[in-house]
């Protein structure tokens, strides 16, 4: 939306979605996609692990950058959607004895459930106050799981769902099906989106962030454009939590690292603004620096995230198009195309 | 009685949060940004009064002589580096910055003092309180807090009120490009208003140090806390402030008599209570429904 040519003297333009560049690359993109399904084939167990590890920070990524660059909300509570989704799925296979990965999907379609009501509380407020009441949202969430007093839930000390997948699976199986669940997840969210923001809620959504006032005084129905999204992020938060649960097979509900904790948020903004506020790649980019930082870059824990912190403010002051959305700038290049070009016409 | 005891409770505690909320109130009313690390800048200065008393053995309220100056230096950089430049970036920069600040500060303190609890000795009056009855106690050092909260309420009012600072924080809220055509550095207001803030932060923070353990995550809640408060008392009036940890204190002392674990329990769900019926109010299709039965 951003690319405006400099129009030559008699100025005939033509409006351009798909370029030769972007039908290759995303012809590209789910060309790697099916490749990645063969993995399992051809990778170790430690590749395996580390893909899904790359997946679920993609999910986060783009959900985050769903609601903040396209729908202008920033949002600190996220983390309660992947803690509902992780909790859903040990809800249902641990307690009512559920397949985990029908388990895993059905938490996350109730993650999008839960996410209908907290939007009728928090989608009326603006920048920061929506900010906080999403954390205020997330930290209730958290409360009531570690006061549950199900065994099941495990209350405060966590929980875990080592037993459905062990009565069902072997090791190996469990690791390729979670790594299949997971890639799956990321190639539906990743659909869903491009298709969301192509269609006309897209342009709804963009003139959402750029002035809700002016956008709803030509006719924009604001508080849906937004509500849709943040179902959809709730949603896709809670796929990644799902995710989570079936990789480390026990979550705690209390605590900065726990899964309702406020460092996934800190791990989603990371990404986003290294990756391109508002850009469709962006997050995407975002989320393969990230895991190949803490896969490759050996820091402590504290020091990863005063970086991660660090690094997120000076992308926010210095680069505050992030990498995407700097070299978009630069060459006018959208791989993926969600929005429209205007080139003039030959 | 023991109801009677979580109300009066709530009211002195509510106290404590108007201290906390007052310099989130400050810098919402005259920069319209949430100050996100404004939890973590008030456990900073209960870090630094640790330090201070651990090293050179005075006692804590001496401790705030160092601190509050400090913190207004803090305050004063604050702005000029980070958050002067997140303002012109757009509206949504400062929440990712001040997020991004929070996050720096939770784990930098984790990694100097460890994530253990620490806490800060209040001195002869910690212990003491006023037996009313059997179940009624007050502690001194909760009406302290309470007398100190309307003390900075009070001065903050008579400052903004009839300082030249005043006039120009007022003036720059209203409108900071109309006051910058009358005279005002706009700049300079929005450094000293956040100097202020991040010193009454840090006072905040030394009073919970003695009214608690606290852990290098305690930011977070803390934030949240004020941040309720500000809300449930109306978004920018300082003494709304005051209301509003007053109500947020006594729901959460309402929680606890209910059961011991839903102390921030109940004070969330005001909060949210209180969000659902502001913005029912505010709705326009609800508000046009009112005006045709009124």
């Amino acid at each position: 939306m951003t690319d405006t040519a400099v129009a030559p003297p008699a100025p005939r333009f033509r409006v351009q979605r798909w370029t030769p560049v972007s039908v290759l690359f995303t012809g590209g993109l789910s060309g790697v996609v099916v490749a990645l399904a063969f993995a399992p084939v051809v990778l170790g167990e430690n590749s395996q692990n580390n893909l899904i590890q790359l997946y679920f920070l993609v999910i986060m990524a783009m959900m985050w950058n769903a609601l903040a660059g396209y729908g202008g909300m920033v949002s600190v509570g996220q983390q309660g959607f992947i803690g509902i989704g992780a909790y859903a799925a040990v809800f249902l296979s641990v307690q009512h004895g559920l397949n985990p990965y029908l388990s895993m999907l059905l938490a996350t379609l109730i993650g999008g459930a839960i996410a209908v009501p907290v939007a009728a509380v928090v989608l009326w407020l603006r920048n920061g106050a929506f900010a906080i009441a999403t954390w205020v949202v997330a930290e209730v969430f958290a409360i009531l799981v570690s006061l549950d007093p199900n065994p099941a839930i495990g209350g405060g000390t966590g929980t875990s769902a080592l037993l459905p997948f062990t009565l069902r699976y072997t090791p190996e199986q469990r690791l390729h099906y979670t790594y299949w669940a997971s890639l799956g997840a990321v190639a539906v969210l990743l659909l869903l989106l491009f298709v969301l923001l192509r269609s006309r809620l897209g342009g709804s959504l963009q003139a959402i962030r750029d002035d809700e006032e002016a956008a709803a005084s030509v006719g924009v129905r604001v508080l849906l454009g937004k509500g849709i999204l943040f179902v959809v992020a709730g949603a896709g938060c809670a796929a990644a939590g799902t995710i989570i649960l079936a990789w480390q097979l026990s979550v705690l509900p209390l605590g900065p690292d726990s899964v309702f904790g406020i460092n996934w948020t800190a791990r989603m903004i990371f990404m986003v603004l290294v990756g391109g506020l508002g850009t469709f790649e962006g997050p995407i980019i975002g989320a393969v620096v990230l895991y190949l930082l803490q896969t490759y870059v050996s820091i402590s824990g504290v020091w990863y995230f005063v970086m991660l912190g660090g690094v997120a403010i000076g992308f926010a002051l210095l680069m505050p198009r992030g990498i995407w959305g700097t070299i978009q700038e630069r060459f006018n290049v959208q791989l993926l195309p969600v929005g429209y070009r205007l080139r003039s016409g030959d | 009685m023991t109801w009677v005891a979580a109300v009066v409770h709530g009211i002195l505690l509510g106290g404590f949060y108007a201290l906390l909320a007052s310099g989130l109130a400050l810098m919402f009313g005259v920069m319209r940004i949430i100050n996100l690390a404004h939890g973590s800048l008030a456990l900073i200065g209960a870090y630094m009064a640790f330090l201070l008393t651990e090293h050179l053995h005075i006692s804590t309220y001496l401790a705030l002589a160092p601190v509050l100056p400090g913190a207004l230096v803090v305050g004063y950089l604050l702005q000029r580096t980070m958050l002067e430049r997140s303002l012109r970036a757009g509206e949504l920069v400062p929440l990712l910055t001040t997020f991004g600040l929070l996050i720096v500060i939770a784990n930098l303190l984790q990694q100097f003092f460890s994530p253990d609890v620490h806490s800060l000795d209040a001195g002869s009056i910690g212990p003491a309180s006023w037996h009313v009855s059997s179940e009624l106690s007050i502690p001194w050092f909760d009406v302290l807090t309470l007398a100190i909260a309307f003390t900075v309420l009070g001065g903050l009012q008579l400052v903004l009120r009839f300082t030249q600072l005043g006039r120009e924080l007022r003036a720059t809220a209203e409108d900071a490009d109309t006051a910058e055509l009358v005279g005002v550095n706009a700049r300079a207001v929005y450094a000293r208003a956040t100097a202020i803030a991040v010193a009454i932060a840090a006072l905040a923070g030394v009073f919970y140090g003695m009214r608690s353990a606290f852990d290098p995550n305690a930011g977070a809640n803390e934030l949240l806390y004020a941040f309720e408060a500000v809300v449930i008392g109306g978004m920018g009036s300082l003494w709304g402030t005051l209301g509003g940890g007053i109500a947020l204190a006594v729901s959460q002392e309402i929680g606890a008599q209910i059961n011991q674990e839903y102390f921030a329990l109940g004070g969330h769900l005001v909060f949210l209570a209180v969000l659902v019926a502001r913005s029912a109010a505010s709705a326009p299709r609800i508000r046009y429904a009112l005006r045709r039965f009124a």
